[in-house]
């Protein structure tokens, strides 16, 4: 329970930084944002209109709390550009993102589960090799890259997927998961490297104890061995690495999205970049780092769960 | 009593002798080491003699050269200004190598100062503040954090340097914190501190040379990943500018030509390739090499 408390304390300076520094990005930009929006032409009036409009001329501090009073209202401002609220926007944008994560864990799970064991129980064999070779390459690999190859490969040369006319899942699966699905494989392979990787050492390390000894001793096979008893203890820090992965994952689908034209998350991010709609570059800065405090404690806490030692020592520093 | 003075001296150095001899006979079988130094060897080689290397101009147009294929005169075939595909890659090296250094003195430059006073000084001020601004920027996912402030800040290398790097700071104030954490009750700690050496320079004099090892794998994984987010943010046109060769603006550039001319493509997403692959075996085989505790 301490473990919790304290858990859940350390949450409040992170969310308090992490919100002066979303609010803070807007002053980054050298010169004015105001004139920076509506370009070189604008007439001082208007630039005195938008600086009004985005609260501007007040003092810095009073910005930030009236910044963050409409904040824990879920209020995220108004778009720049759509004038609509970013919330709305985002809330548009998010399920075609998640869907692709989803997608893409799954994608990795498939990949590295498989021969991760494989590799455990043939140590030292080809397939434990193969294990080796896949997760070195596949980190090197960064996912655009084959992400473009797919393109190449699949909608250029042979027809087999469309590269777009993206659809949500609900209106039609079948085309739906026609344009999703390289996207899912781009992305998962890197995500299966890191956690094949993983599995891998953390397996290696618990097949050396005597608990893994004695199943062997007692005349169980290799792989009831390696799935029943050592695979339930090398599992923690997976977990760990898929929760860490989920922040890896958020900035990777940014650029995944840009190369298949998925009108996700990161599309809007991108798209409010280039067209300086700030407002909305915050509000997703916001909701992106919002996803992964979120995830990383839900993942501390199921460590908890799963490790009493955890627990019972106050945690981790 | 005295002691003879040959005898100190053997007792003193006769470990670190065995340990130096048995480095050098693991530094000769770490084939992690080897492949990947001699693969970053290349790779920084070309980054700094591709002028000289290369057979024309990376911007050099050739007009009747359009969108060719592989050849004797074009190794890597040609983009649709007719530009040599080689010229541009070997360049691109280049960027790639002094955007992902320049991130990398960012980060340790901010980064090892605030490792080495947090682990050092702790309590509330590490505790619950530093500690926590450096969560909140490991809350942003890498690429996201390296977008938004190269976006806020304006395109161009410079800039993609400073957001990448900023992406490292967290990294390393980690790691240098948990060493520092580490050596801090160490014996030469506490006889450096008895001997009256000032905090300052058991900081840096006695426990970040004993710290090195992490972050000389860290570092070198970080070149690692800022390979691969120089050609994310040029690809997403918030990093190097057109005409500039940039592995990413290569690939950016390659997309609108898939059907016609898939070498455009392919090129420099092998480089980008090699390189990660280069600086990642050798972070691991520094790794093996200097941690005792990778002997298996």
């Amino acid at each position: 329970m301490a473990y919790i408390v304290k858990r859940l304390l350390t949450m409040i300076p992170v969310l308090l930084f992490l919100s002066m520094m979303v609010f803070s990005l807007i002053h980054l930009i050298p010169g004015d944002p105001a004139q920076i929006i509506l370009g070189q032409d604008a007439t001082p009036s208007a630039v005195a209109a938008l600086r009004a409009q985005m609260g501007l001329n007040q003092p810095l501090f009073m910005q930030y709390v009236q910044w963050m009073g409409k904040l824990l209202h879920g209020n995220f401002g108004t778009s720049l550009i759509d004038h609509e609220a970013v919330m709305k926007l985002i809330g548009q944008r998010l399920p075609v993102t998640v869907e692709l994560a989803i997608g893409t864990l799954i994608v990795a799970l498939l990949i590295a589960f498989p021969l991760g064991i494989l590799a455990a129980v043939y140590r030292g064999k080809w397939a434990d090799f193969v294990a080796l070779f896949t997760s070195t390459i596949g980190l090197a690999v960064p996912p655009f890259w084959i992400g473009i190859i797919f393109l190449l490969l699949f909608t250029v040369k042979v027809h087999l997927f469309q590269s777009s006319g993206y659809v949500p899942i609900w209106q039609n699966p079948g085309q739906n998961l026609s344009t999703m699905i390289l996207p899912m494989v781009a992305t998962g392979i890197r995500e299966a490297a890191v956690l094949l990787r993983m599995l891998r050492s953390s397996l290696m390390e618990v097949v050396d104890q005597d608990f893994v000894r004695t199943a062997r001793a007692k005349g169980l096979r290799g792989f009831v061995v390696i799935v029943g008893h050592a695979l339930p203890n090398a599992l923690i820090p997976v977990v760990t690495t898929a929760g860490i992965q989920i922040a890896g994952l958020l900035g990777g689908l940014v650029i995944t999205e840009q190369i298949f034209s998925l009108p996700g998350f990161g599309q809007l991010l991108v798209q409010s970049v280039f067209s300086r709609d700030y407002t909305t570059v915050q509000g997703a800065a916001m909701v992106a780092a919002l996803i992964v405090v979120v995830v990383n404690l839900i993942v501390d806490l199921v460590y908890g769960f799963v490790d009493p030692r955890i627990r019972l020592t106050g945690g981790r520093s | 009593m005295a002691v003879p003075k040959d005898v100190v001296k053997e007792v003193a150095t006769t470990p670190v002798v065995a340990t130096r001899k048995r480095r050098g006979r693991k530094l000769f079988r770490n084939k992690q080491l080897w492949i990947g130094g001699i693969i970053v060897g290349v790779v920084v080689f070309v980054a700094i003699f591709a002028p000289l290397l290369s057979p024309v101009g990376p911007n050099v147009n050739d007009y009747t050269n359009i969108l060719k294929g592989p050849s004797a005169h074009h190794w890597f075939g040609t983009d649709q200004l007719g530009r040599d595909q080689l010229a541009r890659t070997m360049i691109g090296a280049r960027t790639s190598m002094e955007v992902a250094v320049g991130a990398l003195v960012v980060g340790l430059v901010v980064g090892i100062p605030i490792g080495l006073i947090t682990g050092f000084y702790r309590g509330f001020l590490d505790d619950w503040i530093i500690m926590r601004i450096i969560d909140a920027i490991q809350a942003f996912p890498f690429l996201i954090l390296a977008l938004v402030l190269a976006a806020m800040l304006g395109p161009g290398a410079r800039n993609a340097m400073i957001a990448i790097g900023i992406g490292y700071v967290p990294i390393f104030v980690r790691t240098v914190r948990g060493q520092v954490m580490a050596e801090f009750e160490k014996e030469y700690v506490v006889a450096a501190r008895s001997l009256g050496s000032t905090d300052w320079r058991i900081m840096w004099k006695h426990i970040l040379p004993n710290s090195m090892t992490p972050l000389l794998v860290q570092a070198t994984m970080a070149m690692a990943s800022g390979i691969v987010a120089e050609a994310s943010l040029s690809y997403l046109g918030l990093g190097v500018q057109p005409p500039t060769a940039s592995w990413g603006t290569m690939l950016q550039n390659a997309q609108g030509y898939l059907g016609q001319a898939p070498w455009l493509a392919i090129v420099p997403g092998l480089a980008i390739v090699v390189s990660v692959l280069g600086f990642n075996v050798l972070g691991d085989g520094i790794q093996r090499w200097l941690d005792p505790r990778q002997e298996r």
